[in-house]
Formats: structure tokens, sequence, C-alpha cells
């Protein structure tokens, strides 16, 4: 990765006299890396579990309290990011690996956050007592694993798909495996890496919201910033302040979308794997601005200049090629190792089984097992019906909007920008009808659950709508078919995959949203509905690790049981009969 | 005609750059044992001179491009380069693709300099030498673009410097200019040779793979052609027109029409004998649609041609490439509808027949001859036959057939085999259940 499109190949013995556009791009940059130092330091305070953090409701700490959610974020997005990049080439690099890291990545994926959080608070205040860090580390890890699972999944599946002639040039041309990392692996990676990331950015500021203030048993922990204004502001019942803390988050999440993310995927673009420059070139003024200045090829040519010097590092060996052509049969020697390996996994997964059993074992007993299962089935119900029931919503206006260019470049990236938005700030708002119509919360609260994932419904069918071959709307349109055929028969299948791709999206983001949704609070009164979000809700309230675990497992084990029975199945499905060309 | 073994040019033209020597490989079989690929090579590659290799697909050129770039391993004999044995990438020897695999990601000044950079090649001179590869070779002016940016054409020459920039002994060319237009090839393969001639590329040698007859006859000094199943060299043709060429020339011609005769001859075993495979349900089966079959016979029948037509006037007024005509023509051939001979296709009378048979009676005679001379399609509908519901998964035929070919080789006949049965009306198949069967989707079950 390199930033060679900023400094064009010229630029580099061209003097760096300021522009005019510098400008306007100096104080912009100086002054976010000076936020971000301002608000990082506020971290290293002296704290201890119990103390509460003197958190005023007053708005006009709320810029501050943001500029530390934000800081999370970003932090957390680096982590992920570096994860990703190693997690996943690790396992492309080593059959051995691939064989363990993916399906445990896999697993990681159905395991809901929000239900171990309370684990990794625990163990992250372990790590560094007396300081907020380890409190800081536990929400910041919170936010990672939203967002790092499938960050690794997108680089993996870049990587084993990098094209054979792109490969082989690499290696005719003398290019060591460290450099073929920098110079095929990576760039390759970029656009799947940094879509997957923005979108991960929903369950991010979720997380943020949800993590801030945790409070495990009768202990708690309380970090400066929007999630925790939030939640005491619902402790006392402000509701203008969560006026103010919702304001904020809009704020917030603009700055990330037009500072971040829109000029990552504007110089992405570049690293598209495409014949032809693209038909929607992405475009973002930062970008622009940056790319226009004198200054940042200033401030970045370091940077080039330790990538190029990090790239002829001695790390990696030249390309060989193995010695029996790919798919022989292995040596001997090769099958052993591979025998001791599957042993050793076998062992230590019989190992951890073996805890898990004894962990669980004397304090649950049959019925609770059987009412947790219970529960699940009853969110699994809930989770099913919301799908359907957005899709039926959502669909048709999708395609509205898809089939319609002009309309879907004024609602794309607002849905985008809704889905970013962490539903979990207006559930008080929904609390507080609740309470005061006295409304059924086993229907009423149903949309929350929901509420946050929609949008990955709507945005991944104006995709497909927009992505509809022309060609086939004209025929469908010269042979009259209209009205239910049409449906039937032309837009539906054609956009299926992408329907689908929404769906299974937002039924995953549901399953977690489940936690905070089927148990709401709006200071001392509790709106909920039986179900396992509730269950593990409830036991994390009460401090009962056994029940959280036993929560957990089975929310996992049906997250993962339906993925494989019947997303993948389907998804599948599609893929072979209902591509488009 | 120079056979493979005779060293008298191989003294003439010193010691060879490249000496390939009983040079193997193969790859293993899903049910066991190995697919030949290449078998028992003997050829090489002299000082100063540029080698083609032609062959019908599947004859192993490519893979023996691959070995000698140090991408692949051979399983048996040796590749010598300059008298070391060749275990991996050399930097002494480049490479240019037919897809030009370059980096989207990288401007043309990027791409040009990779090669230097893995070598190590200091900043200053890496720049210096990657703008004079550029210069070289026409691409002034771009430096900065980037490739999605450039024509084919463009793209290619971007290949070329990049190959060249590293200064390489020897260049290897994996059909470098089947992927363009034929004018831009032209322009390409024009400019290419005249940097050649006049002395202005320090490469010593080049070995190219192509499939275009008349760009060997252009290009090369001596043209080694290969023949499939297991890949050998059955012909060795020095080129020794000088350059450059002219296509007009009746020596080019000549030379044209020998490459042709040699590329569609029947394979001969070593001794000389014919070469006669008996089709098994396992054999490779060519690549061709019922579409271009009955295309061809209707070409050929034709009065412009009369029934016998002379393959390279064919390919031109068909617009196909060599390699393409003669996977339809050699399909005509096991069917029994046509025979290839010193470069020339006979109509024969059951080809006739197909000609001017209309649409349902084609079928008709269309199934026979499968069903007589496909051991495979003949193999599907016996199964079908005897199975109670008529009806197969193809996942069973397809395991069947890897126990002879590869997991890609048979796929691809397999769904050749499907593809001329269905035609002929022989069985269906259901892509959505995967299912083989023998009853036609009926009025009723049809949507």
């Amino acid at each position: 990765m390199t930033f060679e499109l900023l400094i064009s190949p010229g630029a580099t013995t061209r003097r760096y006299r300021p522009n005019r556009w510098d400008v306007l791009a100096i104080p912009l940059v100086i002054g976010i890396v000076m936020s971000l130092v301002m608000g990082a330091r506020q971290a290293i305070v002296r704290f201890d579990m119990g103390d509460r953090l003197a958190l005023s409701l007053d708005p006009a700490n709320l810029p501050g309290y943001a500029l530390r959610s934000t800081l999370r974020m970003l932090i957390a997005l680096v982590a992920s990011l570096v994860f990703a990049l190693t997690y996943a080439t690790a396992a492309a690099k080593s059959r051995r690996l691939e064989q363990v890291l993916i399906p445990i990545l896999d697993v990681l994926q159905s395991v809901p956050v929000l239900g171990y959080i309370s684990f990794t608070v625990t163990a992250f205040i372990a790590f560094f007592p007396h300081s907020l860090v380890g409190v800081e580390c536990a929400a910041i890890f919170a936010i990672f694993t939203s967002e790092a699972w499938n960050m690794a999944f997108s680089v993996h599946q870049s990587l084993t798909t990098i094209p054979a002639d792109l490969r082989d040039a690499s290696a005719v041309f003398g290019l060591t495996g460290w450099q073929r990392f920098w110079r095929l692996d990576v760039p390759f990676a970029m656009p799947g890496l940094i879509w997957n990331a923005m979108m991960s950015m929903s369950g991010g500021w979720f997380f943020v919201v949800a993590s801030e203030a945790i409070s495990v048993g009768d202990k708690q922990a309380t970090l400066p910033g929007i999630g925790s204004y939030i939640s005491i502001a619902i402790q006392q019942k402000d509701l203008g302040a969560i006026g103010w803390a919702i304001l904020a988050m809009l704020v917030v999440i603009m700055f990330y979308d037009q500072l971040l993310f829109r000029p990552l995927v504007a110089w992405a673009d570049r690293f598209k794997f495409e014949d032809t420059p693209g038909q929607i070139v992405p475009r973002a003024w930062v970008f622009d601005l940056l790319r226009r200045t004198r200054f940042l090829p200033w401030l970045l040519h370091p940077i080039d200049l330790a990538l190029a010097w990090l790239r002829k590092l001695p790390l990696a060996g030249k390309f060989r090629p193995e010695a029996s052509p790919a798919g022989g049969p292995r040596s001997v020697l090769v099958q052993v190792l591979d025998l001791v390996w599957y042993a050793g996994l076998a062992g230590v997964a019989a190992g951890l089984a073996w805890q898990l059993y004894r962990y669980l074992s004397p304090n649950v007993s049959a019925s609770e097992l059987l009412r947790v299962f219970r529960f699940g089935f009853e969110t699994a119900l809930r989770v099913f019906v919301l799908i359907m029931v957005a899709c039926a919503i959502w669909v048709p206006i999708g395609i509205f909007i898809g089939l319609r260019p002009r309309v879907a470049a004024v609602v794309q990236p607002i849905a985008q920008f809704l889905a970013a938005f962490p539903a979990n700030l207006l559930f008080p708002v929904a609390v507080i009808l609740i309470l005061k119509y006295s409304l059924d919360p086993n229907i009423f609260l149903l949309p929350l659950m929901i509420l946050g994932t929609q949008w990955y419904l709507l945005f991944n069918v104006i995709a497909g709508a927009s992505a509809f071959p022309q060609d086939l709307r004209d025929v469908s349109k010269e042979f009259r078919v209209r009205g239910f055929l049409w449906w039937r028969r032309v837009i539906l299948p054609g956009i299926y995959p992408y329907i689908l791709t929404g769906a299974i999206t937002a039924s995953g983001g549901c399953w977690n949203a489940s936690i905070v949704a089927e148990l709401v609070r709006w200071g001392h009164d509790t709106v909920r509905i039986d179900g396992l979000g509730a269950y593990i809700a409830q036991a994390t309230t009460e401090g009962d690790y056994v029940k959280i675990t036993l929560g957990v497992g089975v929310m996992s084990l049906y997250v993962a049981l339906t993925n494989r029975v019947l997303w993948r199945p389907l998804y599948r499905m599609a893929e072979r009969k209902l591509r488009l060309g | 005609m120079v056979t493979p073994s005779d060293t008298a040019v191989e003294a003439a033209q010193g010691a060879p750059l490249l000496t390939i020597r009983k040079l193997c490989q193969s790859f293993p079989k899903a049910g066991g044992g190995r697919l030949n690929v290449l078998n028992d090579l003997d050829f090489h590659v002299g000082a100063h001179e540029i080698v083609g290799l032609l062959g019908r697909s599947g004859s192993g050129k490519s893979t023996l491009l691959r070995i000698v770039a140090g991408l692949a391993r051979p399983t048996g004999g040796e590749v010598r380069f300059r008298g070391e044995s060749i275990d991996g990438p050399n930097a002494a020897i480049s490479m240019v693709f037919q897809s030009f695999a370059l980096f989207p990601w990288l401007s043309v000044l990027e791409n040009v300099e990779l090669g230097l950079e893995a070598a190590g090649v200091h900043a200053a001179e890496k720049r210096e030498r990657a703008l004079a590869a550029i210069d070289l070779i026409g691409l002034d002016g771009f430096e900065t673009a980037f490739p999605k940016e450039l024509s084919g054409g463009m793209r290619q020459r971007v290949g070329f410097a990049r190959a060249l920039v590293v200064n390489p002994a020897l260049l290897l060319l994996d059909e470098p200019f089947s992927a363009l237009d034929v004018l831009t090839a032209e322009t390409l393969r024009t400019d290419f040779l005249a940097l050649w001639a006049a002395g202005r590329i320090p490469i010593e040698s080049m070995l190219i793979v192509t499939h275009g007859i008349e760009e060997a006859v252009l290009m090369c000094d001596r043209a080694i052609v290969f023949t499939p199943n297991p890949g050998r060299v059955t012909a060795e043709i020095p080129i020794e027109l000088p350059h450059p060429r002219n296509r007009q020339d009746p020596a080019f011609h000549a030379l044209v029409e020998e490459i042709y005769i040699q590329l569609t001859s029947p394979p001969t075993a070593p001794g000389g004998s014919i070469v006669q495979h008996p089709l098994t349900p396992g054999s490779p089966l060519p690549h061709a649609t019922t579409n271009q079959m009955t295309g061809l016979v209707t070409e050929l029948g034709s009065a412009q041609y009369g029934g016998k037509a002379d393959l390279r006037t064919l390919a031109r007024s068909a617009r196909l490439d060599v390699e393409a005509l003669l996977q339809i023509a050699e399909a005509l051939q096991i069917l029994g509808f046509a025979e290839l001979a010193d470069g020339n296709l006979l109509l024969m009378p059951d080809g006739a027949a197909y000609r001017s048979a209309n649409t349902q009676e084609r079928k008709t005679i269309f199934a026979a001859h499968l069903r007589r001379h496909i051991p495979l399609v003949e193999h599907i509908k016996q199964v079908l036959d005897d199975r109670p519901r008529h009806e197969a998964q193809v996942i069973r035929f397809l395991s069947e057939l890897e126990d002879h070919l590869s997991k890609g080789a048979s796929k691809a006949v397999l769904g050749t085999a499907i593809g001329w049965a269905r035609y002929a009306e022989i069985f269906s198949y259901d892509a959505k259940t995967g299912m083989l069967s023998l009853d036609n989707p009926s009025a009723s079950s049809g949507r």
C-alpha cells in the first residue's frame, strides 16, 4: 500500500511549495491530529473499579465526550485492520492454519458481541488495575469484535481470488513473499477491506454506545463518551440530554463519513481490479482537496519512503516452485505431520469442551437448559418474522428507488448514513411511548431489534435494482410483462442475491440487537419480553457468569445453525442459478 | 525438416542458452495415477534465435513455458539455462504474459520498475532504466498513466517494457499478441521485430508460444511443433527467411503450409507408425459446439469448397484461429462427418447427408453418430436406460471421468458431451438439480 496516487510519480522531485489548496488542508489535518492527541491524554488517569466518573449531562461537555468515543472507534478500526491482514494472510498462506482459522472466524462471527462484553471488561481490568486503560481496552475490544471478523473474511476472500497471472508475474520478476504482500496482496484486498470496514461501522457505533457504560453485577465502569452520556440520561430520565446525544452522534457520523470513509473509498478505487475505468468513480471532496495540495505530499513522503524501506526488508524468500505439481499426493512426512496436527487440534477441542462442561454442569439444570433453548427459539422466531416484514416493506421501496438512478443517487448515501446510526440511541424514545400509552411490548419492542439493521436490506436492494441490466428491462417492456408476472419472473429473481445478502446481514444484526432490545430501561422502569436476548441482558446485570455463558453459547449455536441450514444453502443456490451474465 | 535429435544445428549455433532433455511433467488424477502432460521432451534454444512453440491445445506448450520460467517444477528430466539447472525464477529470464498481467494500482512507470525494485536496484538507476525502456518501447508520455486508462496494445507495450528493463538473456512470450485485435497485434509485432532486428533489444534469445502459424513464420528462426496427449515434439522446422519477412513471398507460404500439415497430421508414435486411439468413455473430447460443427459442415460443402478445403483458407474465411478451427474439425472427424489430412478438411458422405438434412433429420443423424462414435455418450445413455427412473446425478459421471482426466478437463469433456447429446435429444439435463434423465420436459411440467 502506498500513497502514490496522492504523490504523483513526478512529484517526488518537485518542490513542496504550498499552493492555495494547502490553506484549507493544513488546518484540517493539524486540527484533526491535535484533537486526537487531546482526547488520548485524558484516558491516562488513575481509576479504580467502582469509581464513578463525574459525567455531567451539560451539553457543553458533549463535544469532548464525542471526541473520546470517536477515538475509541478509530483505534478499534486500526486494530481490526492489522488483525484482518495478519489473520487472513496466515490463513491464506498455510493450509493447516486455514483449516482452523477460517472455521474459528465463522464461529466468532456468530457470537453476539454484547453477550461477552462482561467477560472482556473483567479480563481487561485485571490486566490494567487502577487505571482506566483496562476499561478503555474493553470498550475498544467490543468495537473491534464488531468489525474485525468480517474484515478478516473479506481479506481472506480477496487473497484466495488473486488472479493467477499477477501471482506468476510477481514470481517471474523476483518479488519476495514480503514484497508480494505489499505490492500484490494488500492492494488487491484493499477495496473489499475498506468497504467492509465502512459497512461494519454501524455495528461499531452500536457497541460504542453499549460498551461505554457497563455494569457487571455490582461493579460499574463508565467511560466518558456519548454512550455513557446516554446511559446516564436514561437513568436520570433526561429527555433533553438524549436529544443532544442524538444530535452529537449524527454530527460525529457525518464527520467520520466525510473525513475518513469517503476519502478512503475514493482512494481505494485505484486498487479495484478492473479492465476499464469504472463507470462511477467514487469522489470525495476531502480527497480531491488533499490531492491538490503540496502540503500533503510533503507530509506523506516520509510514509512513502518508510513503506519503500519496509518492502525492502529481507523478510521472506523468493518464490520457489513446489517439487510436486499442485494437488499431488502428499509425502509420508507431510501426512504424518497432518496427523499430529489434527490430533493436537482434537485434543485442544476436547479439553476445552471438558472445561466448559465442568463449569456449566453443576450449575445448570436440564430444565434451565430447556428454558434457554425455548427463549432462543422465541428470539429466532422474532428475527425471522422481522426479516420477512422488513423485506415486505423495503424490497418494493428499494426496487422503486434503484430503478431510478437519480433518486438512487440521493437516497443511497442517506441509507448508508442511517445504517451507521446506532439505533440503541432511539430506544429510550420507544420505551417512553410504550410506557405512556401502555402498549404491548411483545409487539412494540420488536421494531427496535431491526431498527438499526433494516438499512442493510434497503441499500442492498437499491444496489441490486441499480445493477439490473437495462436490456432485460427493455425486453420485459417489449413483451409487456407487467404486474405480478414482472415481479415474479423479472425483478425478484434478478435481484434475489442482493435481497439475500441484505437479509443475511440484517438478521445477524437482529440477533445482536436482541440483547439490548428485549430488555429496555428508562430510569427505574423496565420493559421486557421473554427471549434469549433478555435472558443474557438480565444475567449480565446480575453478574451471573454461568447464565451469561449458557445464553451466549446457545445464541451462537442458533446463529451458526441458521447460517448453515438456511442462509448459506439459499445463497449458494442463488449464486448457481440466478447470477446475471 | 530436422529431427529433434539432430545435433548438427546445435553445433552450428554454438552453446545453447537453454537445453531441455527428457523433460516430463504429469499431474495427479483424482482417481489415482498421473496424467502425462509432457513426455520425454528434448529441444534447445540456441544463442541469438527466436524459437516458436506451436501445437494444439493440451499439447503442453504453456506448461513447458511455466517450467522454463521457474514457476513449476517438472516431474522428470532436466532444464538447463546457461548450463545450470532451473529451480525457480531466474533473474536472466523474463516473461511477457498473454493477459498482460499488469498491476492495476501501479502506474506504467511503477509497473516497469517492479522487477528492478525486487532486484534491489538503486532508486536513481531504477528510474533511469525504466524511463529508457518506456522510451524504447514507445510509451513516452504514458509514464504516469494507470493500466486501465490504456488500450490493449498500450498495455502489452507496458508488458514488454517491464520484461525488457531487467535485461534478460532469455525472453519468454506466452501468446503475447493473442489478446489483441489483428491490427494492434500486427503493429506491436512489427515494432518489436524492428527493434530486435536493429539490435536495440539486449536479449539473447526468445521462446514464444503461439497458435498463430503466420505469426510463428513471421517472427521465428525455428518452429517446434508439439503433439498433444501427452505433449511431445513431432517436428522442428527451421525458418531461414531474411527479416523483414513478406507474407506474399512463396517461400513464406510454403512454410506456413508445412506447419499446417504438421499440426493437422494424425499423431505419429516415436517409431513413425500412426497411433490410432480408439475412443473410450474417458477420452478427451474436442471443444466444439453443435452450432460450430453444423456451420463448418455447411461451409465445407458449399460451392466454394466442394467438400474439400485447405484449413488455412477455411480459418481465414471463418475468422477463426487455427486452434479453434482444429477443435471443430477434430470433432467432425471423430463423429465421422469429415476427415483431416495433409492440412485439408474433407467432407465425408455422412457429413454431406447431415448437411442436406432438415432440422429434425439432422438431429437423428447426429444422434446415431454420437452413439456410435462417442463412447461417453453411449455409456451415459446405457446407465440411464438401466435405471428404473431413467435418471442419474451428473456428479457420478464426473467422478468417473476424473479417473482419467484432470478436474478441469473432466468438467469440460462432460459439458461437451452433454451439450451434444442434448442437441441430439438422446438425454436431457437439469442444471438446477444436476440430474441427467431420459425424459424430455413435458408440456405439463413446463412452466
